[in-house]
């Protein structure tokens, strides 16, 4: 795997170690930029929304329509009495938007075009939206987000624990405002299919931090027996351990994605397909990036100010001074598997999921023989 | 490897067959089930089959919020699918979405104007006067003389929504039994022996509307009169649209069926009571009366008053006149006769209605009552063209997607691709069918976000497969070979897979409950393929797995079966109790 590079090829063994918990600092400092950029950008620029969000008509002319886009627009006032935007699209069609007319009106402004335009009324497809629609799509979709997020937070504490809930929803919000913030800065258009898209990346940007926190949990179950590792250290083992896979399934998700906005914004110009990858693909981004770089040194964080945590980092530090004062090499001892037992700590062993009584590993290579 | 776990990895080892053959069997019967049932490609919705989609918002009158409920909105849908289905709109489709929006699907090729003009206007429910009646046109042409056959009052029966037998039985008993209608107040059905003879000329009444409070003028009197010869209720296109724009407070002719399933016409008096004032109306079977499926109707107070006025006047009168016509949407549903006046607030209508004709008239009933207007949210027409257009680019898609992933698998995975490909065959293969049959069994389309939604599964299902093996790769790193690697690796990719598609699962039902519109489908999908991915990983992937873990090319690590300890940088396989785990404690 060498052609791949070095990297590539230490990804593959699974030999990157990074140190994200240590670094977080910088990468917590970028994504309170990245989310600062974002608000700013939401409140300076405000969302471009579309035509489904304020009310009005979508009127798609079949292929290869004469007409151009200024005549269009000429054309579309004219029989509508309101401004008209109109995009050409890739198969020779025209997009014409006309935002403020009413759903009984459309009809009479999609014959007057056909008239103009030359050609058959039926040929036309339109999408009509009354004003009333949009809000109701967008306040069900919040509505949809409130609930999905309590849900989710209730199931995260309960199948890992609250602190690893609560960085899962910072993780969460944050690719939110992040994708959201990039739709306003760049005045990409908020439809219905990009409300589809942001609501997708819930589930996909917790996927990925689930993963993250499976292995966390699963390193950290008996934690308190060893003096090795503080819990920063595992828990910044657990992104590298997981890191290749993080990338792995980012990379096949974004593939089809790309996929589907290659198609939807080059073979059908605009529409739901474009309007839905295009979330998802911002969203997915920042979802793989947050899982590594903000939901597990979050996690970190909060475990550390646990008191046993505290004190397991307190003896961690004295041992590794001890052993830097006996002239060893801590990081390069062999004999040790991980968590040695060592009996003063049998004790305090309450943090890991399953505690195994301290007898049990003693004079025993893996501490815990069961795995899950 | 710990003893324990002995047990467990050769049972697992066992199995692999067995789960083989059941994934296999059920995409056999899935198959099999689509052919069977027809349905060898999925329904396809509006927007890539071209038609016109139209999503419609009830509002409730105010004070009424509460009207709003799952009757109330299923009431709806049921008068719009008579509505549009009555347009000779085939296949169209009308149901209810989220709590409060109806969505009329009429796919391409029919007037979709008309159709969207009758599902947009409210529906008009009104009890009106019968001034004359005749069966329109064909075999009985009645002369339209004034005729009551002996003392008996003839009674040309109708209802559209009848189909009553034993037409024949002129039977001078309890009305209760008879094929007419009666309308009589609360229980008192049998109590009024009421002859009903049906003759075969189907009797009918002057057309003349001078019975009709002299409110009409002279003049448009004839005018009536004029419309009523001329109408011809067997025409298709007369039938819905004859009494239609009638004002309530005007005579009017218009069209209605039979018992028999002819056609009749009529002239119809201003609207007496209005279908709001209907507080109720239900489909009753009446045991002690013996009068079988009846439907009662409760009045408003105002609708109390307007009723018993009505029927006071039409109890002193001569058949056809005694009759009231309930008329929805210019449409006569029903024409019961009335044998007194009825004061007390609620009525039943009694003849020999089956249950369903019977809940049938109660609903439409209801929906005169129904205190909800329809406001049209949103209307989309799609030309076939451009549907066909947006299905090929879904396809296209979905092509260039799983395209990509199988090459991206093939290059990382190698070897390991030969598991994930037919994985994701296998995945598609089930999706595809479970579509197909769902179009049929929940009226499942597959629209342009649903579509969307398979393609973005793609990457979900893959990633299973990429746990999987990662987890595999850990254990080989550790010095493991491949078999004990796989079963080692199974059971904590399995709880990884099984946690984080719960996750991505939880969203999909809850956007697919919450939400409304494209979002719906979109979901859908999403949820289903989620399912699928644990079916799949778990009958397929692992046990194809273990079995090609057996076989030496993976066995062995081969450079390309993407097992290659040391492209993977394991540590070289010794024999120990302790690991030596120098790089870290690792244990995923």
């Amino acid at each position: 795997m060498s052609k791949l590079g070095s990297l590539g090829a230490r990804l593959h063994r699974g030999e990157v170690g990074y140190d994200f918990v240590g670094n977080r600092k910088i990468w917590y400092g970028i994504s309170i930029l990245i989310t600062i950029t974002a608000i700013v950008g939401l409140a300076v620029r405000g969302l471009n929304m579309g035509i489904e969000f304020q009310g009005g008509a979508v009127f798609t002319t079949p292929q290869h329509t004469a007409a151009s886009v200024a005549q269009a627009e000429r054309y579309a006032k004219e029989a509508s009495g309101h401004d008209a935007v109109v995009q050409k699209l890739g198969n020779g069609s025209l997009r014409i938007q006309v935002a403020g007319i009413d759903t009984g009106k459309a009809d009479s402004v999609s014959a007057q075009l056909a008239k103009d335009m030359n050609f058959a009324e039926k040929d036309v497809t339109a999408d009509l939206v009354g004003p009333s629609w949009g809000e109701q799509i967008a306040a069900k979709a919040w509505q949809g987000l409130a609930i999905f997020m309590i849900l989710v937070v209730i199931y995260l504490a309960i199948a890992f624990e609250w602190r690893m809930a609560v960085a899962a929803l910072v993780a969460l919000i944050h690719d939110i405002t992040i994708t959201t913030g990039i739709y306003a800065l760049v005045g990409f258009e908020v439809t219905p299919g990009t409300v589809i898209g942001l609501l997708t990346i819930l589930g996909y940007s917790l996927y990925d931090t689930v993963v993250v926190f499976d292995s966390l949990k699963e390193q950290t179950k008996d934690i308190t027996k060893q003096t090795r590792w503080t819990y920063s250290d595992v828990a910044n083992r657990s992104i590298n351990s997981t890191l290749m896979r993080s990338i792995n399934t980012t990379v096949v998700a974004l593939l089809p994605v790309a996929g589907l906005l290659f198609i939807g914004g080059g073979f059908l110009g605009a529409g739901v397909l474009n309007d839905i990858s295009l979330s998802l693909f911002v969203g997915l981004a920042a979802g793989a990036y947050s899982s590594i770089f903000i939901a597990t040194p979050l996690v970190a964080d909060l475990k550390e100010r646990e008191p046993q945590m505290k004190a397991l980092r307190k003896r961690v530090l004295a041992k590794r001074a001890q052993t830097a004062a006996e002239g060893g090499q801590p990081q390069q001892e062999t004999v040790d598997d991980g968590y040695a037992d060592e009996p003063e700590d049998a004790a305090a062993a309450v943090v890991g999921p399953r505690n195994q009584p301290a007898s049990r590993n003693r004079g025993r290579g893996r501490p815990s023989g069961k795995r899950r | 490897m710990a003893a324990p776990k002995k047990g467990r990895s050769a049972s697992a080892q066992s199995k692999p067959g067995r789960s083989l053959a059941l994934i296999l069997i059920a995409i056999v019967a899935l198959t099999a089930g689509m052919f069977a049932s027809g349905n060898t490609t999925p329904r396809l919705g509006i927007d890539l089959a071209g038609g016109t989609s139209i999503t419609l918002r009830a509002v409730p009158e105010k004070g009424q919020e509460s009207a709003i409920n799952k009757t109330n909105m299923n009431t709806a849908v049921d008068i719009m699918n008579r509505r549009v289905n009555g347009l000779g709109v085939s296949e169209a489709e009308v149901q209810t979405q989220g709590d409060r929006n109806i969505i009329v699907n009429i796919p391409k090729g029919t007037n979709s104007k008309e159709a969207r003009q009758q599902v947009g206007t409210t529906a008009k429910l009104y009890f009106r006067p019968v001034l004359a009646t005749e069966v329109s046109g064909g075999s009985a042409t009645a002369s339209p003389s004034p005729s009551a056959t002996g003392g008996a009052s003839a009674k040309p029966s109708a209802g559209a929504s009848e189909k009553a037998t034993g037409k024949s039985t002129a039977s001078p008993s309890a009305s209760a039994t008879s094929q007419g209608r009666a309308v009589t107040d609360g229980l008192k059905a049998d109590a009024t022996p009421s002859a009903t003879a049906s003759s075969g000329s189907k009797a009918s009444a002057s057309p003349t509307p001078s019975a009709s409070a002299s409110s009409a003028a002279s003049e448009a009197a004839a005018k009536l009169q004029a419309q009523y010869a001329a109408l011809d209720c067997t025409k298709k296109t007369v039938q819905n649209t004859a009494g239609k724009s009638a004002k309530a407070t005007e005579p009017t002719v218009a069209c209605g069926k039979n018992s028999s399933g002819q056609w009749q016409k009529y002239v119809l008096g201003p609207a007496a009571v209005d279908g709001t004032d209907v507080k109720k109306a239900q489909a009753v079977f009446n045991t002690q009366t013996a009068a079988g499926w009846t439907v009662t109707m409760e009045f408003t107070s105002k609708g109390t008053k307007k009723f018993a006025d009505i029927t006071g006047q039409l109890a002193q009168k001569q058949t056809p006149q005694n009759q009231f016509a309930i008329v929805l949407d210019g449409n006569v549903v029903s024409d019961p006769y009335v044998k007194e006046a009825l004061t007390g607030g609620s009525a039943e209508i009694s003849g020999s209605f089956n249950q369903t004709e019977a809940q049938g008239l109660a609903n439409m009933l209801s929906y005169g009552a129904l205190p909800l207007t329809f406001k049209e949210d949103s209307v989309t027409t799609v030309t076939a063209a451009l549907g066909g257009e947006q299905l090929h680019a879904g396809l296209i898609a979905g092509a260039i997607g799983l395209g990509l992933v199988v090459i991206y698998l093939l290059i990382f995975y190698r070897g390991l691709s030969m598991i994930a490909i037919p994985s994701l065959l296998v995945s598609a293969a089930l999706t595809y069918a479970i579509m197909s049959l769902l179009g049929e069994a929940i009226g499942f389309a597959l629209n342009l976000p649903a579509v969307c939604g398979a393609i973005v599964a793609i990457g979900i299902t893959a990633d299973s497969f990429i746990v999987f093996f990662e987890r595999i790769r850990d254990e080989i790193r550790e010095g493991r070979s491949l078999r004990p690697a796989v079963e080692r690796a199974w059971p904590r990719a399995r709880r990884t897979i099984l946690v984080s598609d719960f996750v991505s699962f939880l969203a999909a039902a809850v956007l697919f409950i919450v939400t409304v519109g494209k979002v719906q489908g979109f979901a859908f999908t999403l949820g289903l393929t989620t399912v699928l991915d644990v079916v799949v990983v778990f009958l397929f992937t692992k046990p194809l797995m273990t079995i090609l873990a057996r076989r030496k090319f993976f066995a062995t690590g081969h450079k390309w079966s993407g097992l290659d300890p040391k492209a993977l940088g394991a540590k070289p396989p010794l024999r120990r109790t302790r690991r030596p785990a120098p790089v870290d404690p690792k244990e995923a």
